[in-house]
């Protein structure tokens, strides 16, 4: 059983200046409990695909399958949250109502959703937090309500584009650690979209290695790091490897022609 | 007015510091010294044929002295306005013709109902503009085309053709106001309801929300500092709208009535009076808006 199937997706935005292949033969199969992480330099289609996942993009040719369905009837089945870059909190609602804004515009009653916002903001670590708003939170907090926000319904999947990538390496380092233990935690499938190599080779059970011109994927590796990590592993033999991997694959999918 | 000045910052609480009084001062002095002069100036002619006529010679403090107390002044001077303003307002019953409290009442109330009108319909518009594109192409054109006429070849016309079908008073007013004021409503709210960017709206998607939902939730609030910024530009437009309204009718009632009265008798004391009531109505109006403004997009958080 695979959450994600992807077959010979391509996406082809049409421009002033020609076609633009942004997504070209794209194959990858993401089993439950995957945590997934895109990497490459811009242009490589890594957002691209995510957003294809989300139904926010259409793939022009392939197959792409999301638990099963075609994406906007996963969308509809609330299959995924999505988490972005910035946070995106409303500034005249509160962290609970901001986190309570799927839950309304989904349909939940008012003691679910009373009760779903309290179990979320616990798991990203953010009970009593409930009634600020959010200019009274740093940009760490911040994110970590947008992803409460994602969870808070329920998805089995989590989508998330660069959503550490504006903060400062402290915050992310610290985040990385929480967003493993919340995966550790819920068993999620979660896909994790970034520029970092340190990042992916830390989160990720699986990383996927991307490169531009056209968008496509030029190496898939499964990760050796057992589920348990602390942020030192970073300093050990294996991860290193696993890093000079990634960079490899990076180098050999970019053509400097 | 202008947009900029309308979105320029406003204090808290009026408070002006002590440092910020000596200018203030100096400038509204200047102005109440070129008035004085100008009206020393303007008035001195008809003196000089006076004293002809009569074969006086004038010295010159009689001659300003004269000049400043004139029944019907060319420009009357700026005590004479004062004295007209309050004994408009203070020296009769507010139900009385001669009250300028009831004239500006008459003014206000057609102003309210045309600021109504005007902003519901330019809201109504910007929602539609927003969601259709063909609304968008076919209805902005007209929108512009609307505030290209001159307001004072249109009043009549309105006021001509309502009173034909029975309608006279107060409503034909008003739709002259809100002629004049839904366009810049409806601009800023286009403006504002356009202002969610790629990545709220790409949330909402991502929740699979209803456009309602996506109206009532995020472009509506969004786009209320650009809806306040044009209602202070709307009520202003609406208050000129309704004077200009009162003037082509003959009409007895309203700012623009003693306006019009007062130009027929030569009683330009009356005439300024009552531009000054306007003036005094139109910056309470436009205070007031921004009052609310201030309190509303601090309680939710969209001004630090």
């Amino acid at each position: 059983m695979s959450v994600i199937e992807a077959q010979g997706v391509s996406l082809t935005f049409q421009t002033a200046d020609g076609p633009v292949h942004a997504l070209k033969d794209v194959n990858l199969t993401v089993r439950p409990g995957d945590f997934v992480s895109f990497i490459g330099p811009s242009g490589c289609g890594k957002t691209t695909f995510l957003r294809s996942i989300a139904a926010l993009e259409t793939p022009t040719a392939g197959r792409l399958r999301v638990n099963g369905m075609d994406p906007d009837a996963a969308r509809r089945a609330r299959a995924y949250g999505y988490v972005f870059q910035a946070p995106g909190l409303y500034p005249w609602r509160t962290i609970s109502g901001n986190i309570s804004l799927p839950l309304e515009i989904m349909g939940f009653s008012r003691a679910d959703r009373a009760a779903r916002i309290d179990r979320v903001m616990e798991l990203v670590e953010l009970s009593g937090f409930g009634g600020k708003f959010p200019w009274q939170l740093s940009g760490g907090m911040q994110q970590r309500a947008s992803i409460a926000r994602a969870l808070a319904f329920d998805a089995d999947i989590l989508l998330m584009d660069e959503p550490f990538g504006a903060l400062d390496e402290i915050v992310r380092d610290r985040l990385n650690e929480a967003l493993l233990a919340l995966w550790r935690k819920t068993g999620k499938t979660i896909g994790f979209v970034t520029h970092s190599i340190p990042e992916a080779v830390y989160l990720s059970t699986r990383i996927v290695v991307m490169s531009p011109r056209p968008g496509r994927i030029t190496r898939i590796i499964d990760s050796p790091l057992p589920p348990e990590r602390p942020l030192d592993i970073r300093d050990t033999p294996e991860f290193i490897a696993l890093a000079h991997e990634v960079r490899e694959g990076l180098r050999e999918g970019h053509s400097y022609d | 007015m202008t947009e900029a000045a309308l979105n320029a910052p406003v204090p808290r609480r009026l408070r002006i510091a002590t440092g910020d009084l000596l200018p203030i001062l100096t400038v509204l002095l200047v102005i109440v010294a070129v008035w004085y002069l100008g009206a020393i100036r303007m008035n001195a002619s008809w003196e000089r044929d006076q004293a002809a006529r009569a074969g006086i010679e004038l010295t010159l403090p009689d001659l300003i002295g004269r000049t400043l107390t004139q029944d019907r002044p060319v420009l009357p001077a700026p005590h004479q306005v004062a004295v007209g303003l309050w004994e408009g307002v203070a020296g009769q019953p507010v139900t009385s013709r001669r009250s300028l409290v009831w004239h500006a009442w008459v003014t206000l109330s057609a102003t309210l109902a045309g600021f109504a009108i005007g902003t519901g319909a330019g809201i109504l518009l910007a929602v539609g503009i927003v969601h259709s594109r063909s609304m968008d192409q076919s209805v902005m054109p007209w929108a512009v085309a609307s505030q290209t006429v001159p307001i004072l070849a249109i009043a009549p016309m309105v006021i001509v053709v309502m009173a034909s079908a029975g309608i006279t008073g107060l409503l034909p007013k008003a739709v002259i106001a809100a002629w004049l004021s839904f366009f810049p409503v409806l601009v800023g709210m286009v403006k504002g309801l356009r202002m969610p960017d790629a990545m709220q709206l790409d949330l909402m998607r991502s929740w699979s929300a209803s456009r309602p939902q996506q109206f009532w939730r995020l472009r509506l609030p969004s786009s209320l500092p650009y809806l306040f910024a044009s209602l202070k530009v709307a009520i202003a437009a609406a208050l000129v709208g309704t004077i200009v309204g009162e003037l082509p009718a003959g009409a007895t009632a309203g700012l623009g009535a003693r306006l019009l009265s007062g130009s027929y008798y030569g009683q330009t004391v009356q005439i300024w009076a009552a531009l000054f009531a306007a003036a005094i109505l139109a910056a309470a109006l436009v205070a007031l808006i921004g009052a609310v403004e201030r309190v509303t997009l601090k309680r939710m958080g969209l001004t630090q």
